[in-house]
């Protein structure tokens, strides 16, 4: 792809795939990905909570890997692979798993910061299934998803998303429940 | 945000011509640094220079023969601190990225960015507060104001705020060093110890870097003490959170517990990560159980310190932190990776 540069004045034509669709913009160069996600996309699930990376409520994957919109420019995504919660759903509307939980044990109160924790712990689930250590365990021990994403294994690795409601119990339970779901679903599949 | 030139360089010889057209011009890396400071004020480039698709500036090599570390500096903090070699070999290097931020902004952020993190004082990053790092001769609302999380050692009149990053001093520890290409002076090697530089009269300069000096990467090199190696983080909340104190510290023991080797560096007191060479001398030849050797070490480590009207505490935090830090070091059992839930 060609290198984007812009003058001052100059827009920059940003092309992106956002949850599985192509899509463009005109944008600044100053505009965030969460501003161009809610502003010119039209995708507004994702959320504006503190706007300068600590609170987790603007958290969406680009190519896979769980980051926050609001620190990152819109200029930077040319060509990215981005899902926010507005993708998570299956095109027959069936739920995500994590979504799916997160409606059962009741994983939220205001629902402000939701759209983030969901795509954080998705995001976080693989990190784990790669086999990612995190500063809850031993560093020099191999990480074993299976046996190793205790509580304070998720409540350390979802730091970064705040809940000022403190739907924190029933948002570990959610991330918990899919995760040893999963697990038992790989197990049987390799029967 | 101000409005601001967008460029993104494909090699460093382009990145490096894009930041000499204007002494305001910035490299973009992970941009959680700079894109936080764009909004906060304190940053306001003319250009910035996006880096990410410089192939030259990644990569994670470990070389088990010389035992050399080779990071890229665009290597995320996620992934150099998931990597199994950082881990085993260099065990603090991996806690010391993993136990900072949180995992979007490790995923984010670059390690040659989080090197020239800036500080987290609350004066700098508000323009309506004086700051001398932000506009050279306005004052220090710091000094006599909400001091609590800044330094006790190397402050200056002119200047209180500390470094708040931890790879630094993990780093700093064990003999990194941190290569640079410029157009100033070509290639350059800075050992991770001499990076950044104290306030003095000039808080405004945080590093020995000229303007337009790129990190390309960093090395570290295996050794006894880097193998037995802990990142001790001291802070108020047990996640996503800066350190009040924290010790990186390395151990060469023998099987009786005499110190063959030691490294220390304090992070959380200073404008940069604390290397306690003094602290060091003291405790060669000696033994870790000797609590007076190590009395004498922890005293020599904060030689200097000064409180200012909040932050006193950290000095006693200090004295516990790292006597705490050199004993998780001596208790490490140094067999080779072992998989949870194995049963022996």
């Amino acid at each position: 792809m060609a290198a984007m540069t812009s003058s001052r004045l100059e827009d920059i034509f940003l092309n992106v795939k956002l949850n599985h669709q192509e899509r463009s913009a005109s944008i600044s160069p100053y505009v965030t990905l969460l501003d161009a996600l809610r502003e010119r996309f039209g995708a507004t699930g994702t959320k504006k909570g503190c706007n300068h990376g600590a609170c987790g409520a603007c958290t969406v994957l680009i190519d896979g890997r769980r980051v926050l919109s609001c620190l990152t420019l819109a200029a930077t995504c040319e060509g990215r692979d981005i899902l926010t919660i507005e993708g998570l759903a299956a095109p027959d509307g069936t739920l995500h798993p994590m979504q799916d939980a997160f409606a059962r044990h009741d994983a939220f109160q205001c629902g402000y910061c939701t759209p983030g924790q969901i795509m954080s712990a998705v995001g976080m689930l693989d990190e784990a299934d790669q086999g990612r250590p995190s500063a809850a365990g031993d560093v020099r021990q191999i990480f074993n998803p299976k046996c190793g994403l205790t509580e304070p294994e998720v409540r350390e690795r979802m730091s970064g998303n705040i809940c000022r409601c403190a739907a924190y119990q029933n948002i570990v339970a959610a991330v918990m429940e899919v995760h040893f779901e999963a697990s038992v679903t790989s197990d049987k599949a390799l029967r | 945000m101000h409005p601001f030139r967008y460029v993104a360089a494909t090699d460093i010889p382009e990145a490096l011509a894009h930041m000499a057209e204007s002494p305001t011009s910035r490299f973009l890396a992970g941009g959680t640094t700079l894109v936080d400071l764009m909004k906060s004020g304190p940053e306001h480039p003319s250009i910035t220079v996006d880096i990410n698709r410089i192939a030259r500036l990644r990569g994670i090599h470990f070389d088990n023969e010389s035992g050399v570390l080779r990071l890229g500096a665009l290597e995320k903090m996620s992934d150099v601190g998931a990597d199994l070699d950082v881990r085993m070999n260099f065990p603090a290097i991996s806690e010391s990225l993993l136990f900072a931020a949180s995992g979007q902004l490790r995923n984010m952020a670059s390690l040659g960015g989080n090197l020239l993190q800036r500080t987290r004082c609350l004066y700098f990053r508000d323009h309506t507060f004086a700051c001398n790092k932000r506009e050279p001769g306005m004052g220090c609302s710091a000094i006599g104001g909400v001091n609590r999380f800044l330094a006790v050692l190397g402050t200056s009149p002119s200047c209180i705020a500390n470094y708040p990053g931890d790879f630094a001093v993990a780093l700093a520890a064990l003999d990194g060093v941190v290569h640079t290409t410029g157009r100033k002076d070509g290639d350059r090697s800075i050992p991770a110890v001499d990076l950044h530089t104290l306030p003095g009269e000039h808080p405004e300069v945080e590093s020995v870097l000229s303007h337009g000096e790129l990190i390309t990467h960093i090395t570290i090199h295996r050794t006894p003490c880097s193998m037995r190696s802990h990142y001790l983080k001291v802070r108020d909340r047990s996640s996503y959170e800066f350190a009040s104190v924290s010790v990186a510290a390395g151990l060469d023991l023998t099987e009786d517990g005499t110190i063959r080797d030691v490294r220390i560096a304090l992070g959380g007191l200073a404008a940069k990560p604390w290397r306690a060479m003094q602290a060091e001398d003291i405790l060669r030849g000696r033994r870790i159980d000797d609590a007076a050797v190590v009395s004498a070490a922890v005293a020599a480590a904060l030689v200097g310190a000064r409180a200012y009207s909040q932050n006193g505490f950290k000095i006693t935090q200090a004295r516990a932190a790292i006597p705490r830090a050199l004993h998780i070091a001596a208790e490490m059992v140094l067999d080779g990776p072992r998989v949870e839930g194995d049963h022996v």
